[in-house]
């Protein structure tokens, strides 16, 4: 186990608290920077939208890990990244422009929603957020001079400097590596600074913070602007990267998606974003790979158990026609939402420090080291 | 001119009288206590100043400017700091990044300066981080620095939340009921940081208590309420021995 020794104030400002930090992730970017040479090109598809999604989930952590407003509308701020994107190159607006361009107009929408949500906690904010995805969802089904409607819109390939940018090309994948990596560095600067105390101050007491002169309303405001603005950025990668965008992509489903990203990833640091991307990109194609295959692994299993072929096919078609159903993808979803809150409420990251420890160390690590505890209960608070 | 003044300040919930036109003054660098009851008023007097609740009718002054209709987050900024009767900290946060929210209000750093980690903004933290350990020091919070609130035990929190309002560097602090929840040897603790805020750092007290030894020992003057009105208005011995208040709180 190791013990830090501070000597100087910038210990505690650093990023990396000790020289393992560097090794650690130094080594993960160079893998990730070679990855183009050694993943296939499925994976290396895959890979880019772990960056989309790990982007919105660094995101939605600001304002739902670390200020604390829950939101269910994070599928319309990625639409409206994306159709502003399309729009915008109908005119030919090079790629740089539009880029800040979406953001900028997300950031200021997600704003325009801060205001109202001031007012609101908990369930009534997670409502206000999910009509304004609704709303914003039949907007782009409605709009049809600019959105084009239920059609959709072409999105063309993208074009850096003059040099075209295809969606499977490593050069993407680099760029949404890089939205990545320069999004979590600006949220870490902002953690550790006083607006990131005062989203986090906020989070767990909005008495105390105003009374230790923080501007509740102005930080909310500014909490949804900046997580708007990031998943605006992350729209216009993703609108590149599926090169054809229409309403039922922005769908509530994927908002619920952003909110597993970080249920399950852990809502207390910035890792939970990324490793919440991971699980939510890959337990896609493993749900694809159960429902095309399970229905033979149990007729299998019912043959090898002495039913007949006439039974056993039955099993099969049976099982095939339960995979295939309407919503059984959501309903998995919640299934695992609710485990993890119920099981696992630090999520995958939590995890991943419980067993850290446990090998830290090692004879000595004690079940309730991470047993919650209420020390005394408050008796009321002042709303 | 008193350094700070209420006039007339009332709070009413429909019928009930919560604080009802109570007045006084509060002299720079005094330490004044306000004793009474349970529902006496004092608790509501202390969220008026900071303006969690709006008085219904009365003003309140600071330095000689009318602070009654400023937002909340400004009267932190005018240099008036709390703390809460039932401890009102960032639970699951640690309690250095605790602290340094009680700076505040001395930040001046804009967010793109922020997000991009500017060296002026390296150069802020670290003089707000400086600060912090000032207090830590004078509050003896060394042991705990890096840990979260919620493994911290009640008294401990107590002191961490007096430390936050000290971050401020306050002109006047509003301690609601410093020594509730604290042990003999903590409250012992607690006197002698609420004289050294006064004589060391030059800090003027408004102090909700129960506990009249703490009240006696720490006290300049002391005010006793009782359902919203004042009773009693003196020096510590003085007020203990005002009829009206033995009555309020033995029976007549």
């Amino acid at each position: 186990m190791r013990f830090l020794f501070k000597t100087d104030y910038e210990d505690d400002i650093k990023l990396f608290p000790h020289s393992g930090y560097v090794v650690t992730y130094g080594v993960l970017l160079a893998l990730l920077l070679i990855a183009p040479y050694l993943l296939s090109s499925y994976l290396m598809s895959q890979l880019v939208f772990v960056c989309i999604y790990a982007t919105v989930g660094v995101a939605l952590l600001i304002l739902t890990g670390f200020t604390g407003q829950a939101s269910l509308g994070h599928a319309a701020f990625l639409a409206i990244g994306a159709y502003t994107a399309a729009y915008l190159q109908k005119y030919n607006v090079p790629f740089p422009v539009y880029f800040l361009a979406a953001g900028a107009l997300t950031g200021l929408i997600g704003a325009m929603v801060g205001f109202p949500a001031l007012r609101l906690t908990g369930i009534y904010l997670v409502i206000a957020t999910i009509s304004f995805a609704l709303i914003v969802e039949e907007i782009l089904a409605r709009w049809e001079s600019v959105t084009h409607g239920n059609e959709g819109m072409r999105v063309k390939t993208l074009s850096l400097l003059g040099v075209t940018v295809p969606r499977d090309s490593p050069t993407f994948y680099y760029l949404c590596l890089a939205v990545l990596v320069l999004t979590i560095v600006g949220t870490l600067n902002l953690l550790r600074s006083p607006t990131g105390r005062a989203f986090v101050a906020i989070r767990d007491s909005e008495t105390a913070a105003r009374s230790m002169g923080v501007n509740v309303a102005l930080y909310k405001v500014k909490s949804f602007a900046i997580s708007a603005a990031i998943t605006g950025f992350a729209g216009v990668l993703f609108a590149h990267k599926l090169s054809f965008i229409s309403p039922e992509m922005f769908t509530l489903q994927l908002s619920i998606e952003f909110i597993i990203v970080i249920l399950i990833g852990g809502t207390f640091s910035l890792h939970g974003a990324v490793l919440g991307a991971i699980f939510i990109v890959m337990i896609d194609p493993f749900l694809t790979y159960l429902k095309d295959d399970m229905p033979g692994i149990i007729a299998g299993i019912a043959a090898t158990f002495g039913a007949g072929t006439a039974t056993a096919g039955n099993i099969q078609s049976k099982v095939a026609a339960f995979a295939s159903l309407n919503g059984l993808k959501g309903a998995i979803y919640g299934i695992i939402i609710v485990l993890f809150v119920l099981f696992e409420p630090l999520g995958l990251y939590g995890r991943w420090l419980k067993i850290k420890l446990f090998f830290q160390l090692f004879p000595l690590y004690k079940r309730a080291t991470f047993k919650r505890q209420k020390i005394y209960v408050k008796s009321e608070r002042n709303r | 001119m008193s350094y700070f003044r209420a006039e007339n300040l009332s709070l009413h919930f429909g019928g009930l009288k919560a604080v009802d036109a109570v007045s006084f003054a509060v002299e720079k660098g005094e330490i004044l206590s306000i004793i009474g009851p349970n529902g006496a008023g004092k608790s509501s007097i202390f969220n008026l100043i900071s303006r969690i609740y709006r008085p219904t009718s009365g003003r309140i002054f600071f330095e000689d400017q009318d602070i009654t209709e400023q937002p909340p987050y400004d009267i932190a900024k005018l240099g008036i700091a709390r703390t809460f009767q039932n401890i009102e900290l960032f639970e699951n946060a640690t309690v250095l990044s605790n602290l340094l929210v009680g700076r505040h209000r001395h930040s001046t750093t804009q967010l793109w300066q922020e997000l991009l980690f500017l060296p002026s903004v390296r150069a802020s933290e670290k003089v707000h981080r400086r600060r912090v350990e000032q207090v830590i020091e004078l509050l003896d919070l060394e042991p705990y620095r890096d840990k979260l609130i919620s493994g911290l035990p009640y008294g401990v929190r107590k002191v961490i939340e007096l430390a936050r309002a000290l971050c401020s560097e306050p002109k006047l602090i509003l301690l609601d009921e410093p020594s509730s929840g604290l042990n003999v040897e903590e409250t012992d603790d607690m006197s002698f940081w609420i004289r050294d805020m006064k004589s060391e750092l030059g800090v003027t007290v408004l102090m909700v208590e129960h506990d009249m030894s703490l009240v006696n020992r720490v006290s300049d003057r002391v005010i006793a309420l009782n359902y919203g009105r004042v009773l009693a208005m003196g020096s510590p011995a003085e007020v203990q021995q005002h009829p009206d208040v033995v009555a309020a709180y033995l029976g007549a």
